[in-house]
């Protein structure tokens, strides 16, 4: 099926700009962070105990698993249809009195905001935290305007007084303690004195004392939103203390910037996404306070009412279709909450707004995977699918790592045009229509485990694949190169066991393997590798194969009807995810 | 206002979906009817508020005034939407005033530093989902505007127990897409230092819940 023929318009993929790029690869950036033991310290304890109660409140539901497919098969259909959802929210927005603006990027969308809130006359606005406005670095372009914006979340407004970065989704302040937290305060909240203690009470006090002003003559506020619903034009914002409603109520002005991918189809449909939310997120049934509001209502809330649609690189995640899910996140950080690696990384070492396995496959995406430091994110993973498991809206995050990591390894081989590349319009559709998922990547990396390649690549189709490398192959693709040819061929691997006492007699005494040579060297930096068994698994079954028949008869099983049979149960196992 | 801008976002979506993947057909075999007896869910709703720190109080039509006098305490001034049910009060005092608040000629409409000033405030609610201790405030003449509920430091809210449902398809299905909606489940809280809860920030740090049977 051609392009040409569905007669839609060429365009290639458009990439993100703003706070979505590493500044250092993650890799280095996670060193630098582990270092940071009050941090990991800090990391640890949210993670577990926000972990634990969210599976408490998951497990009282019997519908949970009804209600993660609903929200997942929402999502696809929103994708699916989003043109024309993206218009009916505008329409319904507009009869209702809001004003709707489209902004193709960060840099746009900021220049939107900035030009509202200046015709407002006011140099102050307030704002709820937003993954949105922060993506686009919303708070320093303004303050370049001259226009200052306070956070008024708690976390958000401690890692702004504290010049700092957000380290969680949920909870962005999270890696500071409450001491921390305290001197803060006492530095830049000119209100407080030393008879403040670090009693999170106390502390949460002297926010609401210093915000309370700021709450009653601001006259913009700037939010974000969870949801936006096309059938009727009303937004959603998810929270707990207050601020929010503050926020959305008392100004006169309220912009809202909201991702493009952030709609559902009907107000019902908001009975999945406000059972899944907080459950994910937080851990409670429900959190504190959630607003809708549906462009202007006369006497009540502020009564000039704007929406900031941004794409932002949305639709060029949306442009592939082994990828595009990952848009259908609704910012819980369930899967930052039990992934091994942020846990002990946290959060800043990824380097974008967009932490975590969440994270590993939005950024890249959004900013396009050729920048080397969020190429090296979708590696940020050890593949545990934990992630998989919690996600309220069903993305398969491992799934879509392994695709970005072969995305990276074609695009370093020049295998794949990356679209900010490719100069002409067929180059472009070549990208999009690039087969994607790992059976793309059989000849190159997968070999051993495609099926039905008894062989392995011939020497000279290994020479060819180089050739077309505008690179002479590195150590780590002869490395791979050479284990594909061993793997995917019985007599080779065969053979290649043979040396396993080989391996023994390096180990050495103390049956570890600690030092190896060359790339290989950086995997026993950190580790050392156990000593390898006298004999291969494959070795061993040549001699006691024929024993199996003995034992199934004498535990009384009938032959072909066994639990051991490969059937289909590992479709079903995915399905209750 | 640019269109240019839509235009182009449009066509890098459509672009996108050169693809067109099918909209899959969305099951919802979800609970959307509640199948428990009326009293069993009422328990359930106080067990949800209680564990929120929301103070939860069984009231006749008789015995509100009294009880909403007692809550009111020391209060001096608290005001009420001009919707709300006169009966349900307690009199007015030489020391506590109760002020009708609204944007038509039956009330008047105070500004944010007279709501500020004041004590507390009642009113009704729309509906009130049970498995998740929700209250819904749909800006209705007995919920009055979205400020008056969320400014004064002590809320008294009054749940008919008709208007409590089970789930939150049930609570949805009652409200008024297009009207401003507040969602409450218990008062203003945060976790934001070291994930101790602190209940009290920005919005009301006392909320009473009166179950009117």
């Amino acid at each position: 099926m051609s392009r040409t023929a569905l007669g839609m318009p060429a365009v290639r993929p458009v990439h993100g700009q703003g706070n979505l790029h590493a500044e250092t690869a993650f890799p280095a950036a996670a060193k630098t962070e582990m270092g940071n033991t009050q941090m990991r310290a800090n990391i640890r304890h949210a993670t577990h105990t926000i972990r634990g109660k969210r599976a408490n409140v998951v497990k009282e539901l019997p519908d949970w698993q009804a209600l993660r497919s609903a929200g997942s098969a929402l999502k696809e259909s929103v994708m699916a249809n989003l043109p024309e959802l993206l218009e009916q929210f505008e329409a319904n927005v507009t009869a209702r009195g809001g004003t709707v603006h489209w902004a193709r990027d960060a840099a746009e969308a900021n220049r939107i905001i900035t030009n509202l809130v200046q015709a407002t006359g006011s140099t102050e606005a307030i704002k709820i935290k937003s993954m949105a406005t922060a993506e686009i670095d919303l708070e320093r372009h303004l303050a370049e305007h001259g226009i200052i914006a306070t956070e008024t979340d708690l976390a958000e407004l401690i890692v702004q007084l504290g010049h700092d970065r957000s380290s969680h989704i949920l909870v962005p302040a999270i890696h500071k303690n409450r001491h921390e937290i305290r001197e803060i305060f006492l530095r830049e909240m000119t209100e407080t004195d030393e008879t403040l203690t670090s009693e999170p009470r106390d502390l949460a006090e002297a926010a609401r004392a210093h915000l309370r002003e700021k709450f009653l003559s601001t006259k913009v506020a700037i939010s974000g939103a969870n949801f936006g619903v096309a059938e009727t034009g009303t937004l959603t914002v998810v929270e707990s203390e207050g601020n929010g409603r503050m926020c959305l109520t008392l100004p006169e002005t309220l912009i809202t910037v909201m991702g493009i991918e952030k709609l559902v189809p009907t107000f019902a449909d908001l009975e999945v996404y406000l059972q899944l939310l907080p459950r994910s997120s937080t851990g409670e049934r429900m959190n504190p306070y959630t607003s809708m509001w549906t462009g202007v209502t006369p006497g009540d809330g502020p009564q000039d009412v704007h929406v900031v649609l941004l794409d932002n690189g949305r639709s060029a995640v949306l442009s592939d279709p082994a990828g595009r899910s990952a848009l259908h996140c609704i910012r819980c950080s369930a899967c930052l909450n039990v992934c091994p690696v942020y846990e002990q990384a946290g959060g800043h070492a990824y380097g974008s707004t967009y932490p975590g396995p969440i994270g590993a496959i939005l950024s890249p995406q959004l900013t396009g995977i050729t920048s080397a430091e969020n190429a090296s994110l979708p590696y940020a993973s050890t593949l545990c699918g934990a992630c998989y498991d919690v996600c309220p809206v069903k993305i398969n995050i491992p799934e879509i790592l392994v695709h970005l990591r072969d995305e990276d390894v074609r695009t370093k081989h020049g295998q794949r045009p990356t679209a900010d590349a490719v100069p002409t319009e067929d180059g472009a559709t070549a990208a999009l229509q690039t087969p994607a998922g790992p059976q793309a990547t059989a000849e190159n990396t997968d070999g051993g485990r495609s099926t039905g390649s008894a062989s392995g690549p011939a020497p000279g189709r290994v020479r060819r694949l180089f050739q077309r490398l505008p690179h002479p192959p590195s150590e780590m693709d002869l490395m791979m190169k050479g284990a594909s040819m061993v793997m995917s061929s019985g007599r080779r691997m065969a053979l290649a066991e043979k040396a396993l006492p080989l391996g023994r007699a390096v180990a050495g005494h103390d049956r570890r393997i600690s030092w190896l040579p060359g790339m290989a060297g950086g995997w026993t930096d950190v580790r050392d590798i156990p000593a390898p068994p006298r004999e291969s698994f494959r070795n061993w079954w040549a001699q006691h194969a024929d024993e199996t028949q003995d034992r199934v008869r004498a535990d009384g099983v009938v032959p072909g009807t066994g639990p051991g049979q490969p059937a289909g149960p590992r479709q079903s196992e995915e399905d209750d995810r | 206002m640019s269109t240019e801008a839509k235009t182009e976002i449009l066509a890098r979506i459509r672009g996108a979906l050169a693809d067109q993947p099918a909209a899959p057909k969305v099951e919802r075999t979800y609970r959307t009817v509640s199948d428990r007896p009326a009293a069993e869910v009422l328990e359930m709703l106080e067990d949800r508020l209680v564990d929120y720190k929301a103070t939860v109080h069984h009231e006749s039509v008789e015995t509100l005034p009294g009880r909403i006098d007692e809550l009111l305490g020391s209060s001096a001034r608290y005001v009420v939407p001009t919707g709300l049910e006169a009966s349900w009060l307690p009199a007015d005092t030489d020391t506590r005033q109760a002020v009708w608040e609204s944007t038509d000629e039956r009330g008047r409409v105070l500004g944010v530093r007279e709501l500020n000033a004041v004590d507390a405030v009642v009113t009704s609610s729309t509906v009130t989902c049970a498995e998740t201790g929700t209250i819904f405030l749909t800006a209705r003449s007995d919920e009055g505007r979205r400020a008056i509920s969320l400014v004064p430091d002590h809320h008294i809210c009054v749940v008919p127990a008709a208007s409590v449902v089970e789930l939150i398809p049930e609570a949805l299905a009652r409200v008024e897409p297009t009207a401003p909606i507040t969602m409450i489940s218990g008062p203003s809280a945060t976790s934001d230092i070291e994930l101790e809860r602190v209940e009290g920030v920005h919005g009301p740090r006392r909320l009473d819940v009166i179950l009117l049977g």
